[in-house]
């Protein structure tokens, strides 16, 4: 868990996906969840020119306290990354603080980024075994904010409250059920 | 009273669901067509009870809506930057038509080259246009702001339109913990629409005719003027009514957060407000003491709170996020103005930044604020009355 969420000070996630892969949906799901557990939070995408599968990114800010700057964030406590293929061509960790945490959808582990912990849960694997796949790709969003909560100390059922009210019917349950095998099967892979 | 997680411009259809609008013409563009698509969700699911009409350009959004909102119902539109200067012809006939209706302006920068952040030439430009002009600083105030402006702009004393700003993206896509209140509330809260005139079918009315009597016209130009000067104390009165109903009291025409004691003020407007707030904590720390005075409405201008606001203080700082070219900042050019005949000796200085999108935030407004103190005590008045901010 990191103790800086419970300690009262503003954590900051910033996701790494491609369009249409929802990153953005991530981040309100986190934000969403966060205030049920009674924080404050707020979700903002990043608009440059988004096309399907181009690299985009998305980003929370959650506090105890209420949030007041508009700042894009530049200096992340935790890097999320949705599609690991893209770590080839962005620098996923750029601004990652010392001591943060990265979150990789991966069926393996990976190379550490440097004075943080990194996580890794096979986001794809769980996607596909619950049948989780729109037009051909896997939909691992929902996966990578249930592996996140678990990081951050956000409880399970405020996640799967907050996919419950986002999303409905079959499909809602089989992104909840995704979010809470991520939760359990995220595993920290060492740190650099 | 639901506390969910919402874009600000959800929030904007939330209120116009709740102000039980009936008519929503409207034509996309970035970054407001969220809000009108959800408008339209709530319409197509019978959720709300809204005829929305695709329109084939903003002209004729505003056109339509116009013509909604003369019939008797309540009217909405939303546009941004190219669109609010496509429809500008029918901006300045609403409100000279004294129909009140109310539109959102997602504040988006003006091209070339295309540009869809923020900054606030579009809804800074309509200033002359007799339309009222809120300013939103977070998402809770952009719904409350929209549902308070109906009570506002239909008040017979005022009788005109209104708009509600909000910053493109860090507001209109951005969630975050809101208050939706239940319909019950804004029922209790929003009387029957007022207007001066209706025009009903089988009841024939001339409006906008070549008029027979000039200096009747004239005074009608000049009541259009008269009639946004009244909207400063209906504002007031509805701001502490919805504070009532709703614990959210917002200080009216301007807020002030740490004035009170402050020796310098940062004025300013829309969502960078809120990093204003922060650089105001952090300067105190150093042991200069600002405070923020947040201009709620831009019309009409609060001259009256502001004189207060600023007298006896050593320095304001006038923030715009938007310049009239070839003479200085919308804000501070009207602070300046209506501060003169009261002639207070308080140096006002313009700062210009986070145009075309590019962040100031509480880093910069900390380094803005202790270079004009030490200009201020060093001078004892301002060397550069203009400034512009080219980041760090």
């Amino acid at each position: 868990m990191m103790s800086s969420l419970l300690g009262g000070e503003t954590v900051e996630v910033r996701f790494h996906g491609r369009g249409g892969q929802g990153a953005v949906t991530a981040a309100n799901l986190l934000v969403d969840a966060a205030v049920r557990k009674g924080l404050w939070g707020v979700a903002f995408p990043f608009f440059g020119a988004e096309r399907r599968g181009a690299p985009v990114t998305a980003y929370a800010r959650i506090s105890s306290k209420r949030i007041y700057t508009r700042s894009m964030i530049r200096r992340p406590d935790s890097v999320v990354v949705l599609d690991p293929a893209i770590m080839n061509y962005v620098n996923a960790f750029a601004g990652l603080k010392e001591g943060g945490a990265a979150v990789i959808n991966s069926p393996k582990p990976q190379q550490p980024p440097a004075k943080a912990r990194l996580y890794v849960v096979n986001a794809t694997r769980i996607a596909l075994d619950l049948g989780l796949v729109l037009a051909g790709w896997p939909l691992v969003n929902v996966a990578m904010v249930g592996a996140l909560s678990r990081i951050l100390g956000i409880e399970l059922d405020y996640i799967l409250e907050a996919v419950r009210s986002a999303l409905s019917g079959r499909i809602a349950e089989l992104n909840a059920k995704a979010a809470e095998r991520a939760y359990n099967e995220v595993v920290e892979v060492g740190a650099g | 009273m639901k506390r969910l997680t919402l874009t600000g411009n959800h929030c904007v259809a939330y209120a116009v669901k709740l102000s039980r609008v009936k008519v929503v013409p409207a034509y996309p563009i970035t970054p407001q067509t969220t809000m009108v698509e959800k408008i339209s969700e709530m319409a197509d699911s019978g959720e709300a009870d809204i005829q929305v009409i695709r329109v084939e350009s903003e002209h004729s959004a505003l056109a339509a809506a116009y013509g909604a909102a003369t019939a008797g119902v309540r009217a909405f539109t939303a546009t941004s930057s190219h669109g609010l200067l496509y429809m500008v012809e029918m901006v300045w006939w609403v409100a000279h038509a004294r129909i009140p209706m109310v539109m959102a302006i997602v504040t988006r920068t003006i091209g070339p080259p295309w540009n869809i952040w923020t900054d606030h030439h579009d809804i800074m430009s309509q200033r002359d246009t007799g339309w009222l002009i809120a300013m939103a600083e977070n998402n809770q105030e952009v719904l409350d702001e929209t549902i308070k402006l109906f009570k506002i702009t239909e008040d017979p004393d005022v009788s005109l339109p209104g708009m509600i700003g909000l910053d493109a993206f860090i507001l209109s896509h951005t969630v975050e913990p809101v208050e939706v209140p239940d319909q019950e509330l804004v029922d209790s809260f929003l009387p029957e629409r007022r207007q001066p005139y209706v025009i009903r079918s089988g009841d024939p009315l001339i409006m906008g005719n070549v008029p027979a009597d000039l200096l009747a016209n004239a005074k009608m130009r000049w009541d259009v003027h008269l009639g946004l000067k009244n909207a400063e104390d209906v504002i007031e009165k509805v701001d502490e009514e919805w504070g009532k109903l709703t614990g959210r009291y917002y200080g009216g025409l301007v807020e002030c957060y740490r004035c009170e004691d402050a020796d310098y003020l940062f004025v300013g407007a829309g969502a960078w407000v809120g990093d204003m707030r922060i650089a105001v904590d952090m300067l105190r720390e150093t042991g200069l003491r600002f405070g923020v005075l947040k201009l709620r409405y831009a019309r009409p201008f609060p001259s009256r709170r502001i004189l207060e606001a600023v007298s006896g203080k050593r320095g304001v700082l006038v923030l715009d996020r938007a310049v009239s070219a070839g003479s200085a900042g919308p804000i501070f050019l009207d602070l300046a103005s209506h501060i003169y005949s009261a002639r207070p000796s308080v140096p006002v200085k313009n700062v210009v930044a986070g145009l075309a999108g590019y962040e100031a935030n509480y880093e910069d407004f900390a380094r803005i604020g202790e270079s004009f103190a030490k200009e201020v005590s060093e001078s004892g008045w301002v060397s550069s009355p203009l400034e512009f901010y080219p980041g760090r």
